[in-house]
C-alpha cells in the first residue's frame, strides 16, 4: 500500500549570497517522504544538509523550487515541525519543567491539561526529581532527552533532527540514539535525521540519502533493510548481518579522502 | 557538620578556612598598618599634616560632622543624585540598546555616533548639560546619566546580539514573535552582561555625580571636597573621599546581592 506523501521537495535551487560571492548551497533537488518514513542524509561538511532542514521548515524559502507539506506549499514557518539541534539549546535560566513547556507556552497551549502531559512524560524519561533543576545541573544525555521531551510535547508530525546526538559522547550517544529511534518508532513520526555518523544513519533510518559536495545535490538514494528476530531497536539492528555491506556501500560513495 | 567525613576530609576543610582567615587578617593588617604609620609619621612631624592631614584629625571631623548631621546632609544629596543618575541611565541604555537590536536599519545608522560618544570623555559635556539644564540637581543628574547610558547602550546591544543563532532558530520554529523572542530569549540571556554593566555603572553614576558636584553644586560631596580643597582643609577632602569609598563600595556590594539572587541558574 503506498503511504501518503508528507514532505515534497520539487526541483529546489539555493543560492547564498554575500557581498563577495554566491554560493550554489542546493541544486536540482528533488525528494519524497512517506508518512512515518525516517530519513537519513549524509555527505561530506558543507552540502547543505542543514539548509534543507530549514527550507522544510519553512525558516528559509529555496531560490526556485518547491516545498509542499501535506499538500501544502510552505512558505512560513511551520508549527507542526519539530526541530532537534547538535546542542540541547535548552535556557539555563529556566527550569526543566519550563524548559520543556516552553514551546507550548510561545505557542498559547500552555494549559493544566498540557503542564500534566509535560509532567508525565518527564517522569516517564526518569526526569521527575529533576523538574525543578536548572540545566547546568543535569549531564548531557540527561539534556538532550529533555530537548526531546520539549520537542514532542508540541506533538509534531514531522521531526527534524540536525545531528542531534553528536555533542555526546559516545557512549550516551548511543544509548540516546537508541531511545530516539524506538521513540519515532512508537509513535509513527516522520523524520529526517541529518549525521555524520553512517553507523548511526544505518541503523535508525529507513531510507538514507547521500548528498554530493557543494552544490548538494542528491547522490544516491539507499533503503535500507535490516534483517533481526528480536525487537528491532537502533541498537540490536547494528547486528544484523547486512550492517556491514550498507556501511561500506555508503562510506564508499561517500567518497572521503582526508587532504 | 556531620561526624560522618574522612579525617583527610576534615584536614581538607580546616586547611581551606585556615588559609581564608589568613586572608582576612592579612587585609585587615594592611589597612592597619598604612593608618598608623600615617598616623604615626604626622605625630613625629615626619609630614606636613597640613598637607596630609592625620587618621585621628579625620575621625575628628567625622564625629563632628556625624554629630551636626552634615555629613548625611551632603551624602544625601550625593546619593540621591547618584541613584537617579545610575538608574535613569540604566534603563534608557536598556531600552535604546532594545530599539537597536529590534532594528537592524537603526542600529548602523547610530553606530558611529555611539562609538564617537563612547570614546569621548563624558565629563568634557558636563559644562554644556550644567548650561543646558540649570545648575541645580537636573544638571548633575543629567552629567551623571550621560557618563552611564553610553557603555549602557553600547554592552547591552552587544549582549543582545550574541544570543546563541539556533536559539533563535528554536523558537522561531514555535512561531515565536519577535517581543516574544525579546521576552523568553534576549532578556534573559542578558541578565548576566546587566548585571556586571550595572556594576560598572555605579562606579560611572558616581564619577558624573562628583564632577557635576565640582562644577556647580551647593551641596554634597563633590561640593565638599572643592570646598576643602578651595579653603586648603585636607582633612575635610580626605574624609569626603573616604566616605565617598565606602558608600560605593556598599553600593556594589548591593549589586552583587541582587547577582546571586538573580543568577542561581548559574553554575
Amino acid at each position: 500500500m503506498p503511504k501518503r506523501i508528507v514532505v515534497e521537495l520539487e526541483d529546489i535551487n539555493m543560492v547564498y549570497h554575500t557581498l563577495e560571492n554566491e554560493t550554489l548551497a542546493i541544486k536540482n533537488l528533488s525528494l519524497q517522504m512517506h508518512e512515518g518514513e525516517i530519513i537519513g542524509i549524509v555527505g561530506p561538511s558543507g552540502c547543505g544538509k542543514s539548509t534543507l532542514l530549514s527550507l522544510i521548515s519553512g525558516l528559509i524559502k529555496p531560490t526556485s523550487g518547491r516545498v509542499i507539506v501535506n499538500g501544502e506549499l510552505v512558505t512560513k514557518p511551520l508549527r507542526n515541525i519539530g526541530y532537534m539541534f547538535q546542542k540541547d539549546q535548552l535556557f539555563d535560566w529556566r527550569n526543566i519543567l519550563n524548559n520543556v513547556t516552553i514551546g507550548l507556552q510561545i505557542q498559547g497551549k500552555l494549559n493544566e491539561q498540557t503542564l500534566l502531559e509535560a509532567k508525565e512524560l518527564l517522569k516517564s524519561y526518569g526526569l521527575e526529581e529533576f523538574m525543578y533543576s536548572y540545566p547546568y545541573q543535569l549531564s548531557g544525555g540527561m539534556r538532550q532527552r529533555v530537548a526531546l521531551i520539549r520537542t514532542l510535547l508540541l506533538k509534531p508530525e514531522i521531526l527534524l533532527l540536525d545531528e542531534p546526538f553528536s555533542a555526546l559522547d559516545y557512549q550516551t550517544r548511543l544509548a540516546i540514539s537508541d531511545e530516539v529511534g524506538l521513540i519515532l518508532r512508537e509513535n509513527k513520526k516522520t523524520a529526517i535525521l541529518v549525521t555524520h555518523d553512517i553507523a548511526e544513519a544505518i541503523s535508525l533510518c529507513d531510507r538514507i540519502i547521500i548528498m554530493s559536495k557543494r552544490p548538494g545535490t542528491i547522490k544516491d538514494n539507499i533503503e535500507i533493510n535490516l534483517s533481526c528476530n528480536e525487537k528491532k531497536t537502533p541498537i540490536k539492528l547494528r547486528e544484523a548481518p547486512e550492517f556491514r555491506h550498507y556501511f561500506n556501500k555508503i562510506w564508499k560513495e561517500l567518497d572521503i579522502h582526508v587532504q | 557538620m556531620s561526624n560522618n567525613y574522612s579525617k583527610e576530609h576534615k584536614d581538607y576543610i580546616r586547611n581551606v578556612k585556615t588559609r581564608e582567615r589568613r586572608i582576612l587578617y592579612a587585609q585587615i593588617f594592611l589597612l592597619a598598618f598604612l593608618l598608623i604609620s600615617w598616623e604615626v609619621s604626622a605625630r613625629l612631624g615626619w609630614v606636613d599634616t597640613f598637607i596630609t592631614s592625620s587618621p585621628s584629625a579625620i575621625w575628628g571631623l567625622f564625629t563632628d560632622y556625624v554629630a551636626n548631621g552634615n555629613l548625611f546632609y551632603h551624602i544625601g544629596i550625593s546619593l540621591a543624585e547618584t541613584i537617579a543618575g545610575f538608574v535613569i541611565g540604566t534603563i534608557a541604555g536598556v531600552i535604546i540598546a532594545t530599539w537597536l537590536w529590534w532594528s537592524n536599519f537603526l542600529a548602523r545608522v547610530l553606530d558611529p555616533y555611539i562609538v564617537i560618544l563612547n570614546s569621548l570623555p563624558k565629563t568634557a559635556l558636563a559644562p554644556i548639560f550644567i548650561i543646558l539644564f540649570g545648575s541645580g540637581y537636573k544638571g548633575i543628574i543629567i552629567t551623571a546619566i550621560s557618563v552611564s547610558i553610553v557603555v549602557t547602550i553600547m554592552n547591552m546591544h552587544i549582549s543582545f546580539k550574541s544570543v546563541d543563532e539556533d536559539k533563535l532558530k528554536l523558537l522561531e520554529t514555535f512561531g515565536a514573535s519577535k517581543v516574544q523572542i525579546l521576552l523568553n530569549l534576549i532578556i534573559p540571556s542578558s541578565i548576566p552582561d546587566l548585571i556586571s554593566t550595572l556594576k560598572v555603572n555605579i562606579g560611572l553614576s558616581w564619577v558624573g555625580v562628583i564632577v557635576g558636584e565640582f562644577l556647580v553644586s551647593k551641596a554634597g560631596l563633590g561640593y565638599l571636597i572643592v570646598y576643602g580643597m578651595q579653603v586648603f582643609r585636607l582633612d575635610l577632602v580626605m574624609m569626603n573621599v573616604a566616605a565617598l569609598g565606602f558608600i560605593s563600595a556598599l553600593m556594589y556590594k548591593i549589586i552583587a546581592a541582587f547577582e546571586n539572587k538573580f543568577t542561581k541558574w548559574q553554575k
